[in-house]
Parts: structure tokens; C-alpha cells; sequence
């Protein structure tokens, strides 16, 4: 030991010392603290996801329903504020979540890759020649980096398509969700594109809604074997929930043959939203 | 019951730090009463025979407490047998014809010194930089007079049989240092005498192993090779102990 530790043959670290930032941007040059971020936007982003999944159950109620919460989505808080200031500050709070995600995940990754550099990094992790048989880690936890950008891009996807309407053309009318959701998971390519990105999903919550824990320091004795179970129920409801929709616009549950408003038998999309409107009224 | 075997070992070898390393293959006769590190000394002894260089590997007290025997035996720290570092596995985990793959513990701060031998005094730097509490020297006080919880004392015990030999990180796809540090942390942070110290020694060790090793994403695979079993709890006290650190300002620590 007197060997090692000498000056001469002491170890260099793999990473110097920065000078610190100020009280809390310091916390993030630390990867605990890094790890802390991610498992808080995590959490934020947990909630969303959620709220997603339960406020999209509307469609089960038709066409007007829908229309109906997507209006309240824009109208939270009016009277008060602007129309839409509420969703557009929710919105740019998931941004700012998304991408702290993101970027702790990626540089946290580097970090590790940096610290196994003499060891063989494939994949994004360590490879012993004797073969690795993991007992603790599993299938989730050692995909979360592909799980992750796969829900990136569905995310992307997801956006252009229903927000956007970038590829339903013509078919899409801004403020009618019912018939974009419609129009866009009866296609078959489509839906099955979604059963993947959610059974993704489901796969990255159900190793980081406990991860987060670990993270977070939220550890007892008292309630620690509830945690996995948590964590395993959460993404089970969220993919049961997300999966419903693909699922049942191909069994024709969601369908657009009982609707009032006819898409195609209104001109433009201030006819159909009246149309829509009025059925509500009506009802 | 002793029977002998023979087992196909594939050693990794290699001359120093520099060098580049190969796997090179033996075969050796062995009883199944012999201790893993027992089967080495007999093959090292036959290549001595030989006049040739003889497998360099860590040991000392050979019964599971010095924690420097560690090698990678078939991709797991320490071999197949649960809780047991090398030098107490014995070659009754293993069959007549098996193929061992041994190979030494890897992170980028274990450098080979030589064969299966690794520098692992990045440990030694996490301790240096704060694994200690002071205490007044001088007459030693009576036995017992700081009263600790039985269950404090229980768990800081358990963290306390950490033998620093490096299979958490070996193991860890990250190789993160995070079930050390947080046994070395917690073993004293859980008693009365390590509170003095606790909050700016858990900035300073964690500021230390962040800069030698990864970062953990809660695998586990540290607390399924670690031959002390030390528990994964131990790691969410440290990243709580951290926040807290970091965030209080201990000036005022006494107030409520
Ligand atoms: C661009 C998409 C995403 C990427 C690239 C990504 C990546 C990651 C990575 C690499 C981890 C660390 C895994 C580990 O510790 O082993 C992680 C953790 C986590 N992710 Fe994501 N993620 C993404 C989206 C999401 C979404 C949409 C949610 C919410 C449903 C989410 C929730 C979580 C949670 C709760 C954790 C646990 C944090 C912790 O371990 O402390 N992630 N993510
Ligand atoms: S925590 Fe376990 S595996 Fe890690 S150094 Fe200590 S005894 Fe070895
Ligand atoms: S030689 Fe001491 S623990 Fe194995």
C-alpha cells in the first residue's frame, strides 16, 4: 500500500476538479446531484404522462367530449390570464424538464464511459471477456439509453403528427383531436409504431420510477419493498392506458361512422368546431 | 467428499500497467477440497517448474477480511458463489472440464499493475479524503458512555464489513464506486461519534470518487457481487446525505 499511494504511483483521476458554480447550479456539476436532476424531471415528467394517458380516456366519450377537454386544456386559467398562458407555461416547463433529462442522461453516460476506458465499453456498458451474467440488473435498467432516445423520437413524431399535422395533409383539422387520432392510428403502420414507443415507455418507468428513489435518497426500511411495486404498477397502468388507443381505433371502438359532424361533409375547420360546439350544447 | 477434476483455465496476462495484455490458456489437476487461490499456487508451482513466470495475484489473510484477492472468475466478481470473496471459494463450485475464465477486476481507475493484479488506491484516496472521525487522544474513556441505538449500531456494523476490495465496481456496468463509498460513509455517519465531521466528510469523499469513477443508474449488480452483501440502502443514505450537505448551511445546523 505505502507502493501505491506514493506520489509516484498514485492513481491520476479521470476528471479534475472545476471550480465551483453558485449554490444550486453547483449541484448539477456533481453526478450525484446531476443524478438527483434527472430523477426530479423524471418524476415531472412521470406526472405528465400520466395526466396524458388519463386526460385522453375523453375520446372514449366521442368526438364533442373531446373537443371539449382540449378546449379546457387551453382555457386553464382564463379569466385570469391570457387564453393559453397557462398551457403554453406548462409546456415550456416540460421542455425545460425534457431537456435536463436528456442532458444529465447523456452526459452521466459519458461519465461512466470515461471511467471504464482501460475496461472494454460496448453498448453503453462494460464487457468482461468471461462473459457477464447479470443477477441484479435487468432488461429495463440496462435499456434505459435505448429506451430513452426511442421515446425521443416518438416523441417527435408524436408532435408533428397530432400537433403539427404534418403527415395527415389535408386530413388534419387543428382543435378536432378525435378525428387526428382517428385519421392517424387507423393506419396500421401507425398503430403498431405506437404499441412500440409505449411498450418502451412502459419499460424505461418501470426502472426508473425506482431508480428515482435510490436516487432521491427516499429509502426505508418501512416501505422500501413497496417500491418496486410502485414502480412496476405505474408503468403497467401507463401502457394500458397509452395502448388502449391503437388498440381499439383498429378493433373500430374508435370509429368515425356514428359522428354528427362529419368531417367531410363540413367546409373548413370553423364549421366543424361549431358543429362540434353545438353538439355539445345541445347535449 | 474430494474428487479431482480438471479444469481449462484461461488467465489473462500481462507484464505492467503499459503493456498490452493476452489470454493465455492452462489446464490444471486440482481436488475439489482445494481453495480457488490453492489451485493458482499449484499451477504458479508447475510454471515454476518450468522456469516460467508465475501468475501474479493479490492475497493476504486468506479468509475473506483483507479484501485483495479480487480477480473476475467466468464475469463475476470474486466467482459464482454468493457472499465469498476468492479466496474463500473453494473448487467444489466447479466441475471436471470447465472452462474458468479469469480475468482482473476493470474500471479506468484500477489500473493492471501486473496479470490479475490492479492499483485500487483510489480507494485509498476516497478514505484519505475524509473516512475518519477525530477524536481526542489522552486517557480512553469509559466503555459504553455514548449511548447508541442497538439498530444504529446493527447497521453501521453491516457497513463497517466493507473489505474495500473492489468488486462493486468491477461489477458495475458504470464502474461506479458508489456501494464503497457509501459503506465507508455510513458506518460512521449512523453513530454518535461521526457527526461532527459527517456533512463536509460526505462532500468530500463523493467529490472524490466522482473524480475516478461512473456514475450509478441503479443497477445493483454492486450489492450482488459484494462478498460483505453490503445493502443498496447504503447508497440512497449517501445521495441523500450529499443533497443535504450541499444545500444546508451547517452554521445554523443547531437551529430548529
Ligand atoms: C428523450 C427521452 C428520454 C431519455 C433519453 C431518457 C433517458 C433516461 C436515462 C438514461 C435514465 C437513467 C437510467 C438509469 O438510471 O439507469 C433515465 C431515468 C429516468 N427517466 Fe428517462 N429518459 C427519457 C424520457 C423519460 C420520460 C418521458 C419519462 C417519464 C415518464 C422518464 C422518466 C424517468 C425516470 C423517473 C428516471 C429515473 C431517474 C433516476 O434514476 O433517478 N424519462 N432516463
Ligand atoms: S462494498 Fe462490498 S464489493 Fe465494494 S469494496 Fe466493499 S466489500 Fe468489496
Ligand atoms: S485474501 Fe483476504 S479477503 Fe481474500
Amino acid at each position: 500500500m505505502t507502493q501505491t499511494t506514493s506520489e509516484r504511483y498514485r492513481v491520476r483521476p479521470i476528471r479534475e476538479r472545476r471550480r465551483e458554480w453558485p449554490f444550486p447550479f453547483n449541484l448539477y456539476q456533481t453526478a450525484v446531484g446531476r443524478k438527483w436532476v434527472m430523477a426530479v424531471t423524471g418524476i415531472g415528467l412521470l406526472g405528465f404522462v400520466l395526466i396524458h394517458m388519463i386526460g385522453n380516456l375523453h375520446v372514449y366519450e366521442g368526438p364533442a367530449k373531446m373537443h371539449e377537454y382540449a378546449e379546457s386544456l387551453r382555457n386553464l386559467g382564463s379569466g385570469i390570464m391570457p387564453r393559453s398562458l397557462i398551457l403554453w407555461l406548462l409546456r415550456l416547463g416540460l421542455m425545460v424538464m425534457f431537456a435536463l433529462h436528456l442532458h444529465s442522461a447523456i452526459t452521466l453516460k459519458e461519465m461512466s464511459r470515461k471511467s471504464s476506458l482501460n475496461a472494454t465499453f460496448q453498448g453503453g456498458e462494460k464487457k468482461y471477456e468471461g462473459g457477464r451474467e447479470y443477477i441484479a440488473a435487468n432488461y429495463a435498467s440496462r435499456t434505459m439509453r435505448w429506451t430513452g432516445p426511442i421515446i425521443a423520437l416518438f416523441l417527435f413524431y408524436h408532435l408533428a403528427d397530432l400537433t403539427w399535422g404534418w403527415w395527415l395533409g389535408d386530413d388534419f383539422v387543428a382543435g378536432d383531436p378525435y378525428h387526428n387520432l382517428y385519421s392517424s392510428l387507423s393506419r396500421i403502420p401507425v398503430a403498431i409504431f405506437y404499441v412500440i414507443a409505449n411498450m418502451a415507455l412502459a419499460w424505461h418507468i418501470f426502472h426508473g420510477a425506482w431508480s428515482m428513489f435510490q436516487s432521491l435518497g427516499i429509502n426505508n426500511p418501512k416501505y422500501n419493498h413497496l417500491r418496486k411495486g410502485f414502480a412496476a404498477s405505474f408503468a403497467g397502468l401507463i401502457l394500458l392506458g397509452n395502448l388502449s388507443f391503437p388498440i381499439m381505433t383498429q378493433a373500430n371502438l374508435i370509429d368515425e361512422d356514428e359522428r354528427l359532424c362529419q368531417v367531410d361533409d363540413l367546409e373548413g375547420t370553423d364549421e366543424i368546431l361549431a358543429c362540434l360546439t353545438k353538439q355539445l350544447e345541445d347535449h | 467428499m474430494s474428487e479431482m477434476i480438471t479444469v481449462n483455465l484461461k488467465i489473462w496476462r500481462q507484464e505492467g500497467p503499459d503493456t498490452k495484455g493476452v489470454f493465455e490458456k492452462y489446464t490444471q489437476k486440482v481436488t475439489t477440497e482445494a481453495s480457488f487461490l490453492e489451485m493458482i499456487d499449484l499451477l504458479n508451482e508447475e510454471l515454476n517448474n518450468q522456469g516460467l513466470e508465475p501468475i501474479s495475484i493479490e492475497s493476504d489473510c486468506r479468509e475473506g477480511i483483507c479484501g485483495t484477492c479480487g480477480v473476475m472468475i467466468n464475469g463475476q466478481a470474486h466467482g459464482p458463489r454468493k457472499a465469498t470473496t476468492t479466496c474463500q471459494l473453494h473448487m467444489r463450485e466447479f466441475s471436471d472440464g470447465d472452462e474458468i475464465v479469469i480475468e482482473p477486476f476493470r474500471a479506468g481507475s484500477f489500473p493492471v499493475i501486473r496479470d490479475l493484479v490492479v492499483d485500487r488506491s483510489p480507494f485509498d484516496q476516497i478514505i484519505e479524503s475524509g473516512g475518519y472521525i477525530s477524536v481526542n487522544t489522552g486517557a480512553a474513556s469509559d466503555a459504553n458512555l455514548t449511548p447508541v441505538p442497538k439498530e444504529a449500531a446493527d447497521q453501521a456494523f453491516d457497513a463497517a464489513a466493507c473489505i474495500g476490495c473492489g468488486a462493486c465496481v468491477a461489477a458495475c456496468p458504470n464502474s461506479a464506486a458508489q456501494l464503497f463509498t457509501s459503506a465507508k460513509l455510513a458506518h460512521m455517519a449512523l453513530l454518535p461519534q461521526g457527526q461532527a465531521e459527517r456533512w463536509k466528510r460526505t462532500e468530500s469523499m463523493v467529490g472524490t470518487m466522482e473524480e475516478f469513477f461512473g456514475s450509478c443508474t441503479n443497477h445493483g449488480e454492486c450489492h450482488e457481487a459484494c462478498p460483505k452483501e453490503i445493502s443498496l440502502d447504503f447508497i440512497a443514505f449517501m445521495n441523500r446525505d450529499y443533497m443535504k450537505a450541499k444545500v444546508k448551511n451547517r452554521a445554523l445546523s443547531g437551529q430548529r
